[in-house]
């Protein structure tokens, strides 16, 4: 069990929650959280604006303490160590960087802290200016350089003291969209180079599926759901997981016979289908299936068919083009199938079609 | 040579035709600061002319000047004749005076940053709401008239004062402790005096400080004191400076404090310059000394500035 000795590495957050006393109301911004985030690890909290993501990571970094629960490094619980004393370092949403120290001295302020030597602070900062590669800037004031630039300081300057978790929050967010890329990948090579667990924090689903080894999803306070980006986008537990990243489509079943994490569901025009069970869904009764509109594909030949419906409307993307079909029961189905060449489209709309479901296609949620 | 003159100057601009229009403009700019600029000639350099110009005339017999040009006020500043022999020697009483106004000024700001740091920090870190309350109740004192408040003082520590009279009765002491009429008393009734001065530019530069920078000095292994001494002051310190200016200033200059406080032997060179003007009917010594006065803080202002500048040019 990984959550279960005292000797795990990495993080662990075990029911965690913080509630904010607010001058009217209490605000509830964690509810009963446990994660375990494993070392090395590129774990990220994605989640809509508001739902505890920067609260979870304060708490890690110390600069607030749970209301309940208990969060440990490595085994050992932080509670009593206050952030100065927990080898994390953050990369604060607007940087933060000192507006009194150049850009060198930002990046040496953690190490000199530490009472580093001085021979060992200089290398490591230039060690870690051209990492970030911000040699050329390095006596700049960090009022002076450019947004893009002062992230890379921000993220230089929590590096530059080895943390052992270094946690990130919507680092990227004020980026535009070609920086965006390339510091995506940036951090990824870092985070490898280094070693350094790090907790990222977005709201971009893309950004999330795309750097993370995995993800958890929140949701006013509550973790989800934690997978990697393909458990998470192929298997997702929960409505909320499956609409906030991606397209899907949901269609409502009923279970005929479960077992071994599969089961076998009967949709409403009729057609049995295998479908994926989430860890600890109901097995049996009435549920509601998701199916992405990529694993969908559409036929003529109504015999080979999954159900069938009334092609209602065609959208071109250039790399693939949307269908959507009316199923009987009046809603809407999207079927992405890519465009190939020499596969010329000839209109059929408010045609009758069929949609044949791809094998695993079919996901059934928890709620 | 003729090649280093084609390198661009960016100091010198281009002549061109624009330079005709930006001269008008210029001159309008002129016309419409004009009446700002007449109050501030008439307002302050006026009086100050005057008070120039009063300080190398001859004093009257019974105050007044006498439209002589003289510069025996200047003389006596520093300087003093013997009555009978005429030698001369300097004018200790001057500059004891002038030395006591220098040091209890500096005391008074010292001893106002260590109580107004800790009370705007104070302020500082209330919630917002709080936080007018805290201000509005530094500003109380401001309500009442100056002499009543430093009379309140004297109250407070005359041999028969609540200090005196509660560590009396107590039996700590047998005696009252002589506090009137020192530099202490002085101090103490300018440090209370000037503080909500020392408070409200350190509270605003305070309120202004981001405390996610407290937060990433702390993320990054900073202790408490670190951060304080790191994070905290450098970035407080414009406001610490303005205190500083806005209570040395002052201090100075006092007046109804020390005379209060102090009583005749402690004068402060504010006391020094109304017996010129008064009971010692010397209108031009007066003059030189105020001008004395101004000297040093003008000194002080461009020492100020010129750290100032120094400090931000590090990084600029
Ligand atoms: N200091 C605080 N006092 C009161 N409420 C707070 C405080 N900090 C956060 N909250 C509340 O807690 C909830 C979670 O906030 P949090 O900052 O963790 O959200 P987030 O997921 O980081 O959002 P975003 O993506 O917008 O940054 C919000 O409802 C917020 O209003
Ligand atoms: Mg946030």
């Amino acid at each position: 069990m990984r959550d279960g000795g005292g000797t795990t590495k990495g993080i662990a957050v075990r029911g965690v929650s913080k509630v904010f006393d607010a001058a009217a109301a209490a605000v509830r911004a964690l509810d009963d959280v446990s994660v375990t985030i494993h070392e090395n690890e590129f774990f990220t909290l994605l989640g809509p604006s508001g739902c505890g993501k920067t609260t979870l990571l304060r708490l890690i970094a110390g600069f607030e303490s749970p209301s309940a629960g208990e969060i440990l490094l490595d085994g050992a619980p932080l509670a009593h160590l206050p952030p100065f004393r927990r080898p994390v370092n953050t990369v604060f949403q607007n940087y933060a960087l000192f507006p009194h120290m150049s850009v060198m001295e930002n990046v040496a302020f953690g190490l000199e802290m530490l009472g580093k030597p001085k021979r060992e602070i200089e290398k490591t900062v230039n060690d870690m200016l051209r990492l970030v590669r911000m040699e050329e800037l390095r006596d700049r004031a960090t009022n002076k350089i450019s947004g893009g630039q002062q992230q890379r300081v921000a993220l230089a300057r929590a590096l530059a003291p080895r943390p052992k978790v270094l946690l990130l929050d919507e680092p990227l967010s004020a980026l535009d969209l070609k920086l965006r890329k390339e510091m995506q990948i940036e951090l990824k090579r870092l985070q490898k180079d280094t070693g350094i667990t790090f907790v990222f924090v977005t709201h971009d689903q893309e950004e999330a599926l795309t750097m993370s080894d995995r993800v958890a999803v929140m949701s006013q306070g509550k973790i989800l759901q934690v997978g990697s980006p393909r458990e998470i986008y192929e298997h997702p537990a929960k409505r909320f997981v499956a609409d906030f990243i991606g397209e899907t489509n949901y269609l409502e079943a009923e279970i005929v016979a479960s077992g071994h994490g599969q089961a076998q569901i009967r949709l409403s025009s009729g057609a049995q289908i295998a479908a994926s069970l989430p860890e600890g869904g109901r097995l049996t009764g009435k549920v509601t299936v998701v199916v992405r509109p990529e694993h969908a594909s559409l036929t003529l030949d109504a015999a080979k068919a999954t159900f069938s419906g009334r092609l209602e409307n065609i959208v071109y993307f250039g790399t693939d083009t949307h269908y959507h079909v009316r199923l009987a029961d009046g809603s809407l189905f999207t079927v992405r199938m890519q465009n190939a060449r020499g596969h010329e489209e000839t209109d059929r709309i408010n045609a009758e079609v069929g949609v044949i479901l791809a094998e695993n296609a079919a996901q059934v949620l928890r709620d | 040579m003729a090649a280093l003159d084609l390198e661009p100057d960016p100091d010198r601009r281009p002549l061109t035709i624009a330079s005709t229009a930006e001269r008008g403009a210029i001159r309008r700019r002129w016309f419409l600061t004009a009446p700002a600029l007449l109050v501030l000639i008439l307002a302050a350099s006026g009086p100050l002319l005057i008070v120039l110009a009063y300080s190398f005339l001859k004093a009257g017999a019974y105050g007044g000047v006498v439209w002589e040009f003289s510069g025996e006020a200047w003389f006596k500043v520093v300087f003093q004749r013997d009555i009978f022999d005429g030698t001369m020697s300097y004018a200790d009483a001057h500059l004891s005076i002038l030395w006591r106004s220098i040091k209890l000024s500096f005391l008074t700001t010292i001893l106002a940053v260590a109580l107004g740091f800790p009370t705007a920090y104070f302020i500082a870190t209330r919630p917002p709401r709080t936080r007018n309350l805290w201000m509005f109740l530094i500003t109380i004192p401001f309500w009442t008239n100056l002499l009543i408040r430093t009379f309140a003082i004297m109250e407070v520590i005359r041999n028969e004062g609540i200090v005196n009279t509660v560590l009396m009765s107590l039996g700590i002491i047998d005696e009252p402790i002589q506090m009137m009429y020192t530099n202490f008393a002085i101090a103490l009734g300018m440090v209370y005096v000037y503080l909500p001065l020392m408070v409200l530019p350190i509270y605003a530069s305070m309120e202004k400080l981001d405390f996610r920078l407290v937060e990433a000095g702390y993320d990054l292994y900073a202790t408490r004191i670190r951060v304080f001494t790191r994070v905290i002051i450098p970035l407080v310190k414009p406001g610490i400076v303005a205190g500083f200016i806005l209570v040395f200033i002052p201090a100075l200059g006092a007046y109804v404090t020390p005379r209060i406080l102090g009583g005749g032997k402690n004068m402060m060179l504010g006391n020094l310059i109304e017996l010129q003007f008064g009971q010692g009917r010397n209108w031009p010594l007066g003059a030189a000394l105020s001008i004395t006065l101004l000297a040093i803080v003008m000194i002080a202002l461009i020492v100020y500035v010129r750290g100032t500048r120094r400090a931000a040019g590090d990084h600029g």
